[in-house]
C-alpha cells in the first residue's frame, strides 16, 4: 500500500467505520476533537514561549494576554475534558455492563463542550478579552481595558462548555444507578453508595463487608465527577455574575463593582477551580491509572480497599485546600492559611502518593510485562505527578509562597509537568490502550512515530517545566512580558523544548490519521447504522 | 534576617535532587518490569513503611519551613509586630504611588509596607538588580495589604507588580525604588 493510499484508507484498509457503534463513534469523536484543541493549545504555548524570548511584532501585548487567557481554558475544557469525558461516557457503561443511560445527552455534552471552546476562543482572539482564567476581581469587569460585548461572548463559550459538563454529570451518575429496560430492578441507593465511598467507609467498621458494587474505576469517575458538578456550578455562578456586569455596561449602567468583595471573590472562585486542579484531576488520573494497571497486568489491584479509601480522602481533601492559592494574600485569615493552604494541602502528597505506589506494585506483581505504549506512557504519567505534585506542595508553604507566588516555578515545574507529563500522558496510555477496542481492531500505522511521540512527550514536557523552573527560581514572573530579554537563556531552552512537544504532538496525530486513514476520520462523523444501547458491535 | 536567595539556594539543591532520584526511581522500575519477577508482589509492610513516611514528610515540611524560614512566624502574627518604619502605598491605574521618590530604609530594620488598591487586584513584589525576587505579595482592593521584611545587605531594590492586572500591568516598574544603606 503506497504512503497516499494508507494516508486515505489507512493502515492496511483495516478501520471500517461503518462496523462502528454509534458509541464507539461518539467517543473517537471526543477524541478527535479533544486532540484538535490540543494542537490549538501546543500551538498557543509556542507562540507564548517565542514571545517570551522577544516579543512578536504582528502580535501586540493585548492578543498575547488574549492567547494567554485562552490557552489553559482551550487545554482543560477543550482538550482534557474532551478525552477524558469521552472516555469515561464509554467506560462507565463498559466496566458497569450496561448501556449508557442516555446517547444523547452525551452526544449534547460533546457538541456544547466543541463548539463552546470555539466560542470562547474565538471572542478572545477577536475581542482580545483577557481577565485571564483567574478572573481576579473586578479585572474581568473592567471594561476600560476590555470589550464588554467580547466578553459577554467569551463567558457564553464558557457556559456552553459547562452545561455540556453538567450534562456529563447526570449522565454518569444515572447510568451507575439506573435500571435497564427489561433489567431487574437495580439497587440504585446501594450502587450510589458503593460509587461515591460510602460502602467502603462503612465497611471500615463492619465484621461483614459488605460488597462493592461498583468496579473501582467507576468509583474513581463518579467521585470526580462530583467535582466537576461543583467546579460547574461555581464557573456558571460567576459567569453569570461577570455576564451581569457585561450587560449592564453594553446598556449604559456602571455598576458597582464594590458591591462584590474582592477577597471573598476570590476565596469563592478559588474554591470552585481548584476542584479541577486539585479535584477531578488527581481522582480521575488516579483512576485511570488502577484501570490501565489492572489491564496491563491482568491482575487485581494492590490494595485495593486502601485505593478506595484514598480516593474518598481525596475527595474531602479536594474541598478543603484552596486557600493554598491566597498564602500570599495577606488579609486571608492565617489559620485557612496554615490549616487549608499548607496542612491538608500537604495531603495530596499522601494520597497521589499512594495511587503512585499502588499503581507501580500492581505493574510489579505482573513481571515480566512488554513495553507496550499503554505501559510506557502510564509510566511517563506517573513520573509526571511524581515531580509536578512535590513541586506544588513546594510553594503551597507560606514561606516558601513568599518568593516562589507568581513566579514561572508555580507554571513550569508545578502545572506544566503535571499536565504534559503527568495527566497528558496518562490520557495518551488511554489512547493507545482503547484505540483497538474503539476502532475495531485497526492497527497503528508506526511504532517509531510512537516511540517518538514517546520520547519528545516526556523529554520535552519535563524539559520545559525544569527550564521555566529554573527561571522562576531567578525571579521571572508568569503573567508578563521582559521585553529586555532578562531570562533568555532559560526561555530559549524551554522553547526548545516546546518544540519537542510540538514534534510529539504532530508525530502522534500522523500516526493516527495514518492508521484510519482521512475516509476513517470523516467515517467517525457520519451516522451508525448500529443500535445505539450496544457499545461494541459484538462481545469482545 | 538570612537573604531569601539562601532559602531558595536550599529549595533548588533538595527540589533538584528528589527530581534525579525520582527519574532514575521510575526508571529502574521500567527496566525492571520487562525482565521475569520471582513471583509473588510487593509485601504489604513496604506499603505501609511507604505510606508512613509520606504522611512523616507531608507533615515535618511546613514545621521545618516554619522554624527555618526567619520571616514565617512575624508573617503569621504581623499584627502583634513593632516595626521600626512604616510605608504606606497606594495603587491605581496601574501605578504604584510611593510616600517618596526613594524609600530609604538601613540594614536590618524591621518594616512594614502597605499597600491599598484603589481599583484591580495587583501584585507588590520586590527584585534585586539582577531581577531575582526578594519577596512579594498580593494587592487585594479594599483590603490592608501589608507585608514585614528585614533587608540584609545594603543595594538598590525595583518594586514591580506581580499580578495580572490586565495588560497596562506588564508597565508597573518602579526602578530603584529602594535603597537599603548600611546600618552605621
Amino acid at each position: 500500500m503506497s504512503i497516499v493510499q494508507t494516508l486515505i484508507n489507512g493502515e492496511q484498509g483495516l478501520f471500517k467505520p461503518k462496523t462502528l457503534t454509534p458509541m464507539q463513534k461518539l467517543t473517537l469523536r471526543f477524541v478527535v476533537v479533544g486532540l484538535v484543541y490540543f494542537g490549538f493549545a501546543v500551538i498557543e504555548g509556542m507562540i507564548m514561549r517565542v514571545y517570551e524570548v522577544r516579543p512578536i511584532p504582528f502580535i501586540k501585548s493585548k492578543q498575547f494576554f488574549a492567547i494567554m487567557t485562552a490557552h489553559p481554558l482551550v487545554g482543560i475544557f477543550g482538550s482534557s475534558y474532551a478525552i477524558v469525558f469521552g472516555a469515561f461516557l464509554f467506560l462507565v457503561p463498559f466496566l458497569m455492563k450496561k448501556p449508557l443511560w442516555s446517547f444523547k445527552l452525551a452526544a449534547w455534552t460533546f457538541w456544547l463542550g466543541a463548539v463552546g471552546t470555539f466560542v470562547f476562543w474565538s471572542a478572545g482572539f477577536v475581542s482580545h478579552y483577557a481577565p485571564l482564567y483567574t478572573l481576579y476581581w473586578p479585572l474581568p469587569a473592567d471594561f476600560s481595558q476590555f470589550s464588554a460585548l467580547g466578553g459577554a461572548v467569551f463567558i457564553l463559550g464558557i457556559a456552553l462548555v459547562m452545561l455540556g459538563a453538567v450534562f456529563f454529570v447526570i449522565n454518569i451518575f444515572k447510568t451507575i444507578t439506573y435500571t435497564p429496560q427489561g433489567w431487574d430492578r437495580q439497587p440504585a441507593g446501594a450502587l450510589l453508595a458503593s460509587a461515591l465511598g460510602w460502602t467502603g467507609l462503612t465497611n471500615l467498621f463492619r465484621k461483614k463487608k459488605t460488597e462493592h458494587l461498583v468496579p473501582l474505576p467507576v468509583a474513581a469517575v463518579a467521585r470526580g465527577t462530583v467535582d466537576v458538578a461543583f467546579n460547574s456550578g461555581i464557573i456558571l455562578f460567576t459567569g453569570v455574575l461577570i455576564l451581569v456586569y457585561m450587560v449592564g455596561s453594553l446598556m449604559g449602567f456602571d455598576l458597582k463593582k464594590t458591591a462584590i468583595d474582592a477577597l471573598l471573590y476570590k476565596n469563592w472562585f478559588w474554591w470552585g477551580l481548584d476542584l479541577v486542579a486539585d479535584g477531578l484531576v488527581l481522582i480521575f488520573v488516579a483512576g485511570t491509572w488502577y484501570l490501565l494497571a489492572t489491564m496491563i497486568a491482568g491482575k487485581a489491584l494492590f490494595m485495593q480497599n486502601i485505593a478506595r479509601a484514598a480516593l474518598l480522602v481525596e475527595l474531602v481533601v479536594s474541598w478543603t485546600v484552596w486557600s493554598h492559592h491566597l498564602l500570599s494574600d495577606q488579609a486571608q485569615p492565617a489559620l485557612l492559611k496554615v490549616v487549608s493552604g499548607e496542612m491538608v494541602t500537604a495531603f495530596e502528597l499522601i494520597t497521589q502518593g499512594l495511587a503512585f505506589f499502588i499503581t507501580l506494585a500492581t505493574l510489579w506483581s505482573a513481571r515480566p510485562l512488554k513495553m507496550s505504549n499503554e505501559l510506557k506512557f502510564l509510566l511517563g504519567g506517573l513520573l509526571g505527578f511524581a515531580l509536578g505534585v512535590p513541586a506544588g506542595i513546594i510553594q503551597a508553604d507560606v514561606g516558601l509562597n513568599r518568593i516562589l507566588h507568581n513566579t514561572q516555578w508555580v507554571v513550569g515545574p508545578h502545572v506544566h509537568v503535571a499536565v504534559l507529563v503527568g495527566l497528558s500522558m496518562t490520557l495518551y496510555a488511554a489512547i493507545y490502550f482503547l484505540f483497538p477496542i474503539l476502532t475495531n481492531g485497526a492497527k497503528l500505522y508506526s511504532q517509531k512515530l510512537a516511540n517518538i511521540h514517546f520520547w519528545a512527550q516526556l523529554v520535552g514536557g519535563v524539559g520545559m517545566g525544569a527550564f521555566m523552573g529554573m527561571a522562576g527560581l531567578k525571579g521571572m514572573l508568569r503573567r508578563t512580558i521582559y521585553a529586555n530579554g532578562e531570562f533568555n537563556v532559560y526561555m530559549i531552552l524551554a522553547a526548545l523544548c516546546g518544540g519537542l512537544l510540538l514534534l510529539g504532538f504532530l508525530c502522534f496525530f500522523l500516526n493516527i490519521v495514518m492508521s484510519v486513514g482521512l475516509k476513517g476520520v470523516l467515517g467517525i462523523f457520519g451516522k451508525s447504522a448500529l443500535d445505539q444501547d450496544r457499545l461494541l458491535p459484538a462481545e469482545k | 534576617m538570612v537573604d531569601s536567595t539562601v532559602v531558595l539556594f536550599g529549595q533548588t539543591l533538595a527540589y533538584t535532587l528528589y527530581c534525579v532520584a525520582m527519574i532514575l526511581v521510575v526508571g529502574w522500575v521500567a527496566w525492571r518490569l520487562t525482565k521475569p519477577g520471582k513471583g509473588g508482589g510487593v509485601k504489604p509492610a513496604v506499603f505501609f513503611t511507604f505510606v508512613a513516611f509520606l504522611t512523616v514528610l507531608g507533615v515535618s515540611l511546613h514545621l521545618i519551613t516554619l522554624k527555618t524560614i526567619p520571616w514565617v512566624e512575624p508573617d503569621l502574627h504581623r499584627a502583634s509586630v513593632q516595626v521600626d518604619r512604616v510605608f504606606r502605598i497606594r495603587v491605581a491605574n496601574h501605578e504604584f504611588r510611593l510616600p517618596a521618590d526613594r524609600l530609604v530604609i538601613r540594614v536590618g530594620e524591621k518594616v512594614r509596607f502597605e499597600v491599598a488598591s484603589d481599583d484591580l487586584t495587583y501584585g507588590f513584589g520586590v527584585f534585586r538588580p539582577n531581577h531575582t525576587m526578594v519577596f512579594q505579595m498580593q494587592v487585594v482592593p479594599g483590603h490592608l495589604n501589608d507585608v514585614i521584611w528585614q533587608f540584609p545587605k545594603p543595594g538598590l531594590y525595583t518594586i514591580r507588580s506581580t499580578e495580572y492586572s490586565g495588560p497596562a500591568g506588564a508597565h508597573m516598574i518602579l526602578e530603584n525604588a529602594i535603597e537599603v544603606i548600611d546600618a552605621r
